[in-house]
């Protein structure tokens, strides 16, 4: 058995770094447990001739087709938005595109504002120095003056608008729809060590050249130094409970397959909104039959994704291609609830720059546009680099049926019983996909496109996993207080996107970091009373 | 060819049906799929794929009614329109092989105007766009609801 620790996190992702970089200060000792392990930039596909090619395999966005040792598969038949994950020092921020949105003030109060759904225990404000701390950490680029947003101010100024964006700031123009530059992590100065991007332009599967900020390179080297102790290839396989109902540590693998003991005085989970309840619900005991800190039911419930609805046309000339990352805009013309349409809450679009060589004569191929024989070349030519596109990044609301449960068969290399989804596109979300695909393609055509497609939903879309383990202030209502610790049991606590509320319709990494810096501050200012 | 996983049948009809795909052009100046550098790499790639592909190869013989690499040109052609309209995903499968290994060949990707490279450590060249595009958005009212 190891030595007790004071605070164990599970996870070392998006908001298990945050929050042990926060919690350093205190002294006490911290552990974070990481399945994965880290991974090295030199590995990172951008470095090879077959880097497009490595999209399908070892760096794959879908953790079933990946199958890394380090993964864990999830049983997603029953939904028609598969999984996007990765599992490894930084967890998600090694795949994510760093598109860097926040929620907005009317996020946190929809119920209020709307009549749906709940409205968050926090709000805007509360997490606003959170949002910005963490924009330092983190590194952020953008321009000021966002008529969307309450004012912020980026570090770094924003990136390219490049042929594609000027386009489509062009056909924004015309329509007289907003659209700005997107706050993004990727560096376009040099900002605490990492070099200014140059533009790789496969930044979504890791980044070479370490413009990108993942947590391996902004939070953790800082926790690190601090005196926090990471330890990787560790699976955790159940949270332990002691005679009073608090948790005492948990079980988990080492890299060995050996299976160890970690106590601990404080658990902290950060694995996700779907590896959460799956440790959650993997963790039965007397006290807790129906997996830990669940009287409530909830857990694993109100799976929310944000269905992504992809639009893409051709135009004429040739554009950026993937010569550069992947998004660069935003548009929030249609975020805020309007009561004309036949939908509540709204939805964000993100501009796309282009695609690679490969992805375009995969996707086209896929589509029946692109032929066989000898019409294939000509084809294909008039297809590279002169795709333009921008996706509907809805707001799904909260439904119990859309749940992550644990299969009954189906286990990782470890022998735990893996997640299974059942996931169904909700009514309202519908309806604002179809709205965003109307708009999109009024967007397109200003922008001089044709042969105009849809993807409605992405398939391989399911980036954002949230809602599993709500907040709230209604213990029979929600899984954790309005500071991130489950009612039911007073030193567990979950800082990553399973605690959120409502999804809202951006992509959530900014936020889920503020939350978990918010948590780590209320921890930190109630420690003497903690478990009051 | 090295490959210890597809029979000798299942490869010569792979490499015919790699060509019907991509055939070589002299307009362009490129090799086909089937040229013996890129089938190469597709046999080294098969990996994942590699069970959905013998399957998309058993489907292939079938509509042929034996080796497909057999066939005349013309009822080559009439097969592997079939094999498109139902090969479902194991076809969906073998073709991605068949376009990655394809579309990283130094002489294809010359042709198309790309560099044979990867992205690090030389980068790209992204222009700045014209900024003041921007100038009517600034002026807009702001857009987020109030909450207070």
């Amino acid at each position: 058995m190891h030595d007790k620790v004071d605070v164990l996190i599970i996870g070392s992702g998006a908001s298990g770094a945050a929050v042990a970089w926060s919690l350093a200060d205190t002294r006490m000792r911290i552990l974070c447990l990481e399945q994965g392990d880290w991974v090295k930039p030199t590995d990172y596909p951008s470095n090879g001739r077959d880097w497009e090619a490595r999209l399908f395999s070892d760096f794959a966005i879908n953790p079933n087709r990946r199958a890394r040792p380090t993964d864990y598969p999830i049983n997603d038949a029953n939904s028609p938005i598969k999984v996007v994950n990765f599992n490894g020092v930084g967890g998600s921020t090694i795949m994510y595109t760093a598109h860097f949105p926040r929620l907005h003030p009317s996020d946190f109060k929809v119920r209020t504002l709307d009549g749906v759904a709940d409205d968050w225990p926090v709000d805007y404000t509360t997490l606003e120095p959170f949002f910005a701390e963490n924009d330092r950490m983190m590194g952020v680029s953008g321009l000021a003056g966002d008529p969307a947003y309450p004012p912020k101010q980026p570090p770094m100024p924003p990136l390219p608008l490049g042929k594609s964006g000027t386009r489509f700031g062009k056909a924004m123009n015309q329509l007289g729809w907003h659209w700005w530059p997107s706050d993004t992590t990727i560096a376009t100065t040099d900002y605490e060590g990492r070099a200014r991007c140059i533009n790789l332009g496969h930044c979504t599967p890791g980044c070479a050249q370490g413009a990108k900020a993942s947590t391996d390179i902004t939070y953790w080297p800082h926790a690190i130094r601090a005196g926090v102790e990471l330890r990787t290839m560790c699976r955790v396989r159940e949270i332990t409970v002691d005679e009073h109902g608090m948790a005492s540590g948990v079980i988990y693998y080492d890299a060995e397959g050996n299976e160890q003991f970690q106590p601990a005085e404080v658990v902290i989970l950060a694995c996700n909104g779907v590896g959460t309840p799956r440790l959650m619900l993997n963790s039965v005991s007397a006290k807790f039959p129906n997996g830990i800190a669940n009287s409530s039911g909830l857990v694993g419930k109100n799976l929310m994704f944000h269905p992504y609805a992809l639009s893409y046309g051709y135009v004429d000339e040739p554009l950026d291609g993937n010569h550069g990352p992947p998004l660069c805009l935003w548009s929030q013309e249609f975020y805020e609830t309007d009561q004309e349409r036949d939908f509540v809450r709204g939805y964000t679009f993100q501009f796309g720059r282009g695609v690679g060589a490969i992805m375009e004569a995969i996707i086209s191929s896929n589509a029946g546009r692109l032929p066989w024989g000898e019409d294939h070349h000509k084809v294909y030519r008039k297809l590279l680099n002169h795709r333009i596109g921008l996706a509907a990044i809805c707001e799904d609301l909260p439904e119990e049926h859309n749940r992550v449960t644990l299969d009954p068969v189906l286990k990782d290399s470890s022998g735990i019983p893996a997640p299974k989804l059942d996931y169904t596109i909700g009514t309202n979300s519908a309806k604002m996909m179809a709205h965003g695909i109307a708009r999109a393609k009024e967007v397109l055509v200003a922008a001089g496109a044709s042969n105009i497609c849809v993807e409605s939903p992405i398939l391989n879309g399911g980036w954002h996993l949230l809602g599993t383990a709500r907040m709230g202030t209604d213990p029979d209502r929600s899984v954790v207080n309005e500071w991130g610790r489950c009612h039911d049991v007073k030193n567990l606590f979950i800082v990553d996107g399973s605690i959120w509320v409502t999804s809202g319709g951006v992509n959530p990494t900014s936020t889920i970091q503020a939350l978990a810096l918010y948590i780590a501050d209320s921890i930190k200012q109630r420690l003497a009373n903690l478990f009051d | 060819m090295p490959n210890d996983s597809l029979t000798a049948e299942q490869t010569r009809d792979l490499r015919a049906l790699a060509g019907s795909i991509i055939p070589p052009s002299a307009t362009y100046g490129v090799p086909g799929a089937d040229d013996e550098k890129i089938f190469n790499d597709i046999l080294n790639s098969l990996e994942r794929d590699r069970d959905d592909i013998c399957r998309a190869l058993a489907q292939l013989a079938t509509l042929a009614g034996g080796a497909f690499a057999d066939l005349e040109p013309a009822r080559r052609t009439e097969v592997a329109a079939m094999f498109r309209e139902t090969g479902a995903a194991p076809l969906a499968a073998l073709v991605r092989v068949v376009l990655l290994c394809y579309y990283r060949d130094d002489r294809v990707m010359r042709s198309l105007g790309q560099e044979p490279r990867p992205p690090f450590p030389k980068g790209h060249v992204v222009e700045q766009g014209d900024w003041s595009l921007l100038e009517s958005v600034r002026k807009r009212p702001r857009l987020y609801r109030a909450v207070e």
